[in-house]
């Protein structure tokens, strides 16, 4: 049986894609199949993303509020994070993505729980809602004593021009706490990545280097960008980098605080997980501290020995290194165990993976590990360089959406630029160690298979028609349209109920998750009751 | 009851003219109601003789749902029921999000019962359609009929042609139409023909000219319209002419915007160039 999924002949791509596409109407084709590109790991062809979702096409994207508030300062518990809208934006965006926190000790605040939002209503739309966001602030503090507020805007306040930032700037003068506004209205971008972007600048404009008092002592600093510990995958990765003798100063955001971000500037390192999202700060910091930094991937246990390994190479102080050995050789015996296990039951199934700005890429190694094979993969969100690499990034052609998100200009700190680090990069590069490095998601992709950007609702009924996969990966607005084609789908944004995935034991726990999914028949024993019996049965009636 | 939105440039006398003329209908014993659609919540003043009118919006902000329809119309001259909508201060909230929230309040309150008897509404509507909200009256059916007030002066014609865009665009999928434009003279050189012949290439009519009067000034400053402040004065014929003719008006069209260059010729042709 599995001999011969794993020799299954799948669909010519090319004549695929045209029956896909023949759907739709000629425009709309011409831009989708764009976006829908048949890989070549060597010449890697150009793929149509971040651009405009066509009317009318159900896509998987999220808002640019989403984005911000939901994904990037969703998972820091000490800030409070005011949502300036009408109540529906403010309770779909909590807790929603499983970002897990800990709190060092019981006194140690945690807002998380906690859905902040000035429930607009008809009148303050009509009148204006900054008299109202301001109670809600003043209120906010009474309540909370918190370190730092944070106000997120919603569609109809930048519909109206209610002044976020003003309001701020006025409540953090008459509240002496640091408060900051962000103007992340849905429909600034054309997905969530226009909100990542808007929540990098104000991050890094309020809140990074803002605490000089701080003084940090410790021998290796380093921050974590990009990962957002859903299901607990950053305490996973705490517990490596603390063996490995590595400071973690601050996670950008998973499990972490925004008082963590203010004396953040004080490492030696950044390392990216997410590249989409997080990758604006990770260079406005190079620009003005002098803060090299590199990508990382932590999901699959290759990719995370590989990635310690570059960390430990970087320090290059022996005593990490040999801890760092000591740690991947003691857990990847662990992973072999189980590996061994789940290889042969799941070896040469196909899966699918539409997910993200890093996901779609990053799960496609515990796949390899297992023996699986990725037939098509799609970011919702990314932009080409997430699928092509950053080579490409001086020709990404900078559209007017684009342009609507402000590019922060950042210039050199003079008194905080940290030379030393630029001249510990330029060594190391000499010997071939990579900086700035993504390489995007194609060059890991097999020849012949499909890369799409923003995949639709039609494109994937028709892909599962086609291909028939065993697995296929997504987020929950997919879930339940793909399970009813019999075919589990495991969610990669909140993990089902899953976790943690990231490092050897996420990878354990994911090679095991897929087994049981892929294994369990129950998706092809049961179909739709309605298709043996109608729901509804109907007669004409005529008087 | 027939349903009248008047628009027209700001400050071109909108408010005046709709009051003045509703006067005149009000004396022809017709029962009109006029909603001020004005975040200023001025176009009521006249009909009310100063009487400070509670809007829709504040009454609502201050009651809660608890709003009752005696609550925000007042009775006034020849027994019009007057209503203003209200609205944000300048450069705050949305004051087009007020008029859809004051309408369609208004209409629950059941401020069109049968038991009011109305011949007819009118909405006095600030400036330009400048969005959605401003459209209001002259979506969903709340006004059929729209008069614009015009002068001979150009940004007023502009003004008057670009509201014939917004009528044009609700026209074909509703059933709101032009009834003419009001000219009210600002004594520009020609202005009458030029007007008329505006009028003739939107493909609508000039109801009436207005003459210009120092008499509307004097009954405004009184507080009054010009039939109720000096009934025998000839201005207050020009109103109750006016009024006789959207009275009897029976031509309703879907008007044909002007290209800017063709309003331009026009405006040379009979302005610029004498």
């Amino acid at each position: 049986m599995t001999k011969n999924l794993k020799n299954k002949n799948l669909p010519d791509p090319i004549a695929m894609r045209e029956e896909i596409m023949k759907k739709y109407p000629r425009k709309v084709a011409k831009k989708r199949t764009s976006a829908f590109v048949v890989n070549d790991p060597v010449e890697i062809p150009e793929v149509q993303a971040n651009v405009r979702t066509i009317p009318g096409i159900i896509t998987q994207r999220g808002c640019t509020y989403a984005g911000c508030k939901g994904v990037v300062l969703g998972p820091t518990r000490d800030v409070v994070n005011i949502v300036h809208g009408p109540i529906g934006c403010s309770f779909y965006a909590w807790l929603t993505r499983r970002n897990q926190t800990a709190p060092p000790t019981e006194n140690d605040v945690n807002y998380i729980p906690y859905a902040f939002s000035t429930d607009m209503q008809d009148e303050n739309i009509v009148f204006g809602g900054e008299k109202k966001l301001k109670e809600a602030i003043r209120e906010a503090y009474n309540e909370f004593k918190p370190h730092s507020i944070a106000i997120f805007s919603t569609c109809p306040v930048g519909l109206i021009g209610d002044d976020v930032h003003s309001v701020a700037r006025d409540m953090k003068a008459e509240l002496g706490i640091n408060i900051f506004g962000f103007s992340c209205e849905g429909y600034r971008g054309v997905s969530q990545s226009a909100g990542h972007h808007i929540a990098n600048n104000g991050v890094f404009k309020h809140v990074v280097g803002i605490n000089q008092e701080k003084k940090l002592t410790t021998k290796f600093r380093m921050n974590m960008m990009g990962e957002y510990n859903i299901g607990g995958d950053a305490f996973v990765l705490e517990e490596y980098f603390e063996e490995m003798g590595i400071d973690l100063v601050a996670s950008f955001s998973g499990n972490s605080t925004i008082e963590s971000y203010e004396y953040s500037d004080q490492v030696d390192l950044n390392i990216v997980m997410c590249h989409r999202s997080i990758n604006y700060i990770a260079e406005m910091m190079e620009k003005k501290y002098g803060i090299p930094w590199f990508k990382v991937n932590f999901i699959g246990a290759d990719a995370t020995a590989k990635s310690l390994r570059k960390m430990a190479q970087f320090y290059g102080d022996a005593g990490m290194i040999k801890a760092t050995e000591a740690l991947i050789e003691r857990e990847m015996a662990k992973v072999k165990a189980v590996i061994d296990e789940v290889k042969p039951k799941v070896e040469g199934k196909t899966v699918m993976m539409f997910v993200g700005g890093s996901r779609a890429h990053h799960y496609q190694e515990l796949f390899k590990e297992m023996g699986m094979k990725v037939v098509a993969a799609g970011y919702e969100f990314a932009h080409r360089d997430d699928y092509e690499g950053r080579r490409v990034i001086p020709n990404i052609k900078i559209d007017a959406d684009t342009r609507n998100i402000e590019d922060l200009v950042v210039d050199k700190d003079e008194k905080l630029y940290r030379p030393d680090l630029q001249e510990k990069k330029a060594a190391l590069e000499k010997q071939n160690f990579e900086f700035e490095d993504y390489v995007g998601m194609m060059p890991d992709m097999d020849k012949n298979t499909l890369v799409i950007d923003d995949i639709s609702h039609h494109e994937s009924e028709k892909l599962i028609e086609l291909y028939k996969p065993d697995l296929f990966c997504a987020g929950i607005k997919e879930k339940y349209v793909v399970q009813k084609s019999g075919i589990p789908l495991k969610q990669l944004h909140s993990y089902d109920y899953g976790g943690p995935y990231a490092g050897f034991e996420g990878a354990i726990n994911f090679y095991k998750e897929i087994d049981r999914m892929i294994n369990a028949s129950v998706w092809k024993l049961i179909d739709a009751p309605w298709k043996l019996e109608p729901e509804i049965v109907g007669s004409v009636v005529t008087d | 009851m027939r349903k009248i939105a008047i628009y027209g440039k700001g400050g071109i006398g909108k408010s005046t003219t709709t009051q003045n003329t509703v006067a005149g209908l009000a004396e022809m014993g017709k029962n009109v109601m006029v909603v001020g659609c004005d975040p200023k919540a001025d176009s009521t003043r006249l009909l009310l003789g100063g009487l400070a009118q509670k809007t829709v919006l504040d009454t609502l902000r201050e009651e809660g749902e608890d709003v009752e329809l005696d609550d925000v119309i007042k009775v006034g001259y020849g027994g019009t029921r007057n209503v203003e909508s209200g609205g944000p201060e300048p450069g705050v909230g949305c004051a087009g999000r007020g008029i859809i929230t004051s309408i369609n309040l208004l209409e629950q309150l059941g401020a069109w019962d049968p038991e009011f008897a109305l011949d007819y509404t009118f909405y006095d509507v600030l400036g330009d359609v400048v969005c959605g909200g401003f459209a209001m009256p002259i979506r969903d059916g709340k006004a059929e009929e729209i008069y614009i007030v015009v002068s001979g002066e150009m940004m007023a014609m502009y003004a008057a042609n670009n509201i014939c865009k917004g009528i044009q665009k609700y026209a074909q999928s509703g059933t709101v139409r032009l009834g003419g434009l009001i000219c009210n003279s600002r004594k520009v050189d020609n202005e009458r023909e030029m007007i008329e012949q505006l009028a003739k290439q939107l493909g609508t009519q000039m109801i009436h000219f207005v003459p210009r009067d120092n008499m509307v000034q004097q009954a405004e400053i009184n507080r009054k319209t010009v039939i109720d402040f000096k009934p025998e004065h000839p201005q207050a014929d020009e109103y109750r002419t006016l009024a006789r003719a959207i009275d009897s008006n029976e031509m309703f069209v879907i008007p044909n915007p002007l290209e800017i260059d063709e309003l331009e010729k026009l405006l040379i042709e009979f302005g610029i160039a004498n």
